[in-house]
């Protein structure tokens, strides 16, 4: 029999899925956990999790669990990083004039599109890191890294410079479960940082306060707790912290540094930006800025205050080690809370990178993925401003919640049909296309619609894939009442016919609004 | 009395010099002598400045009395960064200031909209940076047919309890609103008579003027629309780009005009354009110029009191080479927000400038 695509097939269907499946059991005394807390776990430190990895952790302690999970870091990457990490801003930049003079017109007296070289180097900086995130076994120090990132903010649009956004990455990796005053006091000085809030540009004549404003606003204290005049005095201290424009190196220039009396924070001294960085790691708010943001990262959209009171209170006695911090936080009671499970609504990274992953679907270009992540509003290396992602709710508006469902029928398509060479060449099925076509026409007109529309290239990486993709490897062989657990962290929303073919459980598991949740 | 805002985004930063044109002075030929507009390509609208004759189209309204134009608008501390500085004039923020609220959500803070129709902004094109808040329903929708149909996709799910959870409540409350919207459109637009002339198709701002009169016609009561044009960041070979993009900006805005008399909605809607910056007032060696700063907006509409408004920036006194705008785009705003929706705004403004192109 063919596999009903679409949702009239569940819809109001036959057996929906008993209310007990999901019922929030209270965390069990014994340490083992069941299917639901192991899937918790991963839903929260991974890229969506396939059933085999989740029945991996399910025979284990919760404790074992997560120690496993936090242990032996890499603190590399795998993927070989790009071609150009070694060319230095000036030479980039002369590339890129070259590309622009040799620009011709077209036939329309327009001028014809070019490859940009710094353009395609952002491109291909951002494939490597979704490469990355799906490759990776580590899955938790990606999402770190990508944490880092969303909280030390860094842009291509304004940077356009890779290998130091590359190199910002490597540094955010390196220290993605390591320690936080040495991340502030690398990324202080990091050329990336330097461009992207003019840093490089501030010198005693003139000192900009951009990094100095956004180090006390979003790095470590928070609104509130200084005042403009902190901002100008530290906006001094670190007058002089630049980029060499041949190498993109971090250079002090001594002759550009203020070294004159600064007060800052009430104390005053001839301050330099290390003594800036001490100050504000003694300050007991900035542990607090950061796991707030962490809690709203691993947790729930709403932080208890006492714990994360407590939580930072020990994150800054422990000298700011991370990977303590990490590992309390998911041995909590409120991570442990059944009420938490699907309490955190789904990043576009989370959702398409999770669904890829889960999927098992073969992208051998990533460019797609990145098209679609920019239309969500989460591109990598390109955060929207300095405050980064806001997140949490801010991820689903009526537009791209409308999109998150067209993205996702284009993935499913590509997984339960085969692409039209690889059916054509393999053909197992014969009938199957045609049956599905038939299905299509009769019951979901949109699904035809969006085929029949001139389609943008991200579904052509999917489904011309070359190879017959039912249910991928990672999905085969799981009954469909396990595949709607693997896939929804709570009760569906609309009945999902867990008793039906698995590729049409989790068709419906997948469109199902439970789906945006983790 | 409440009109609806269509706001035209020019993206990429249109070059406010070769549009709105300094003729008569002999500093501009000066600044630029390869791609200064000569003064018989210019429509003289006064002694010293005329429009590009490529927006001839506009002289209908300016005939009329309903084509404004506010000159040297721009903010102090000038950003030269697109995405930065059209974040500055979407959030109506300060130039060292990060909001994340859009400027006409943040207008109806503690307003409360008649919930009839279920949507309160519509966006044609993507960027929905200046409706994005709380205050407001919006629907970013390219084509409504697409829209309509995805939404009964998404069918609703009111009466699923979030059980507490935060999370799921907004995604509920979102997919009730898509249905809400789609449910307040469905009819009325399917229904909408086609638009009496039809738009240009060169450029995707013909196909959203064409949504946008259809929602205005067929009085779905919404208080924004927006359409954007791209392609205006001409860093070479200036003048063919530029040219092309205004005569079909200037054709589409006076068939659009004309759309709305045929249909008795002129007077209920005001037309306004903005971009993230003008350019830099001496063109650069490749017959282009750079992101600069002040530039000129266009404002159209039935009850909008036509002519020239705001000081043309002196190009005798310009700052590192930029001209120094007279008019804060808050300003702009705020005579906005009375005059379509009665609100009274200053965006942050200690006192914006009393701007009268807008009863």
């Amino acid at each position: 029999m063919a596999f009903p695509l679409s949702r009239r097939g569940f819809v109001g269907g036959i057996a929906a899925l008993s209310t007990g499946l999901w019922s929030a059991s209270p965390a069990r005394a014994a340490a083992t956990m069941d299917f639901d807390e192991a899937r918790h776990l991963l839903s929260r430190t991974s890229f969506g999790a396939t059933p085999a990895e989740i029945h991996a952790f399910e025979q284990l302690d919760y404790t074992a669990a997560v120690d496993r999970l936090l242990g032996n870091v890499r603190r590399t990457a795998g993927t070989p990083g790009p071609q150009w990490l070694n060319q230095g801003p000036a030479e980039v930049r002369r590339q890129q004039q070259a590309a622009e003079a040799q620009r011709k017109d077209g036939v329309d007296g327009r001028k014809l599109e070019i490859v940009r070289p710094i353009q395609e180097q952002g491109r291909e900086l951002k494939n490597w890191w979704i490469e990355e995130m799906l490759a990776t076994d580590q899955p938790l120090v990606e999402r770190m890294v990508l944490f880092w990132h969303n909280h030390f903010t860094s842009s291509m649009l304004k940077v356009r410079y890779a290998p130091a956004l590359f190199r910002q990455n490597a540094l955010f990796r390196r220290e993605a479960l390591g320690n936080y005053a040495t991340l502030l006091k690398e990324v202080a000085r990091d050329p990336a940082m330097l461009i992207y809030l003019d840093g490089m540009r501030s010198v005693a004549r003139q000192p900009n306060e951009n990094f100095a404003r956004e180090l006390l606003e979003l790095f470590t204290l928070g609104e509130g707790h200084y005042t403009e005049a902190d901002i100008k005095a530290a906006a001094r201290a670190f007058t002089g912290w630049s980029v060499n424009r041949e190498t993109g190196q971090f250079v002090e220039r001594q002759g550009q540094h203020d070294d004159g009396e600064k007060t800052f924070l009430g104390k005053t001294s001839r301050f330099g930006g290390d003594e800036i960085l001490a100050t504000l790691l003694a300050h007991p708010r900035t542990a607090e800025t950061v796991v707030q943001k962490m809690w709203l990262e691993f947790v729930s959209l709403k932080p208890d205050p006492v714990e994360v009171k407590r939580l930072a209170a020990d994150f800054r006695r422990g000298g700011y080690e991370i990977k303590p911090l990490v590992r309390a936080m998911l041995l909590s009671p409120a991570f442990r809370d059944p009420a938490n499970r699907g309490a955190l609504i789904k990043s576009p990274v989370d959702l398409i990178v999770g669904s890829v992953h889960m999927l098992g679907l073969p992208v051998p270009e990533k460019t797609g993925l990145v098209r679609m992540l920019q239309g969500l509003g989460q591109v990598p290396f390109d955060p929207p401003n300095v405050k980064g992602w806001l997140g949490g709710e801010s991820w689903i508006t009526t537009y791209t919640l409308l999109l998150r469902q067209q993205f996702l029928r284009r993935m499913i398509e590509a997984t339960t049909v085969a692409s039209m060479e690889g059916g054509m060449m393999m053909a197992p099925r014969p009938n199957r296309r045609a049956d599905r076509k038939q299905q299509i026409a009769g019951e979901d007109s949109t699904m035809q619609m969006q085929m029949a529309e001139r389609r943008p290239v991200e579904g052509r990486s999917l489904r011309n894939a070359g190879v017959e993709v039912r249910l991928g490897p990672t999905l085969t062989d799981v009954d469909s009442a396990t595949l709607v657990r693997t896939l929804l962290p709570r009760q569906p929303i609309d009945s999902v016919d867990a008793s039906g073919p698995p590729g049409a459980a989790v068709a419906a598991a997948m469109l199902d609004t439970a789906y945006q949740l983790k | 009395m409440s009109r609806i805002l269509l706001l035209v985004e020019l993206k990429g930063g249109n070059d406010g010099l070769n549009t709105l044109v300094p003729y008569a002075d002999a500093k501009y030929r000066e600044l630029r002598p390869a791609i200064g507009v000569p003064r018989e390509r210019v429509i003289q609208l006064d002694e010293k400045v005329g429009l590009h004759e490529k927006l001839l189209p506009l002289m209908e309204s300016w005939k009329a009395g309903d084509l404004a134009i506010v000159q040297g608008v721009g903010y102090p501390y000038p950003n030269r960064s697109h995405f930065r500085s059209i974040e500055i004039w979407d959030t109506a923020s300060a130039s060292n200031q990060t909001l994340s609220e859009g400027w006409i959500a943040r207008s109806f803070q503690g307003v409360s909209l008649p919930k009839g129709a279920g949507v309160d902004c519509i966006v044609a094109d993507t960027n929905a940076l200046p409706s994005t808040g709380p205050e407001l329903r919006t629907i970013v929708m390219q084509d409504a047919e697409n829209f309509l149909r995805q939404a009964q996709n998404l069918k609703d799910a009111q009466g699923m309890g979030d059980g507490g959870n935060p999370a799921l409540r907004h995604l509920l409350a979102v997919r009730h609103e898509i249905n809400a919207a789609a449910a307040g459109l469905r009819d009325k637009l399917r229904a909408a008579a086609s638009p009496a002339e039809a738009y240009g198709q060169e450029f995707l701002l013909g196909r959203q003027l064409d949504v946008a009169t259809r929602v205005i016609t067929s009085k779905v009561p919404v208080v924004a629309i927006k359409v954007a044009l791209g392609g205006f960041d001409t860093h070479a070979n200036q003048a063919p780009t530029q040219e092309r993009l205004l005569a079909y900006l200037a054709s589409s805005l006076a068939t659009l005009r004309h759309n709305l008399i045929a249909a008795g909605r002129w007077n209920d809607v005001v037309v306004m354009t903005y971009s993230e910056f003008g350019r830099r007032a001496r063109q650069n060696a490749s017959a282009g110029t750079d992101h600069g700063t002040a530039a000129p907006q266009f404002v159209m509409g039935g009850g909008v009191k036509g002519g020239l408004h705001g000081a043309y920036p002196s190009l005798h006194d310009l700052q590192d080479g930029d001209l120094k705008h007279t008019v804060d785009f808050r300003s702009v705003f705020a005579t906005v927000a009375q005059g379509c929706w009665g609100l009274q705004r200053d965006y942050g403004l200690r006192q914006p400038q009393k701007l009268d192109f807008l009863a």
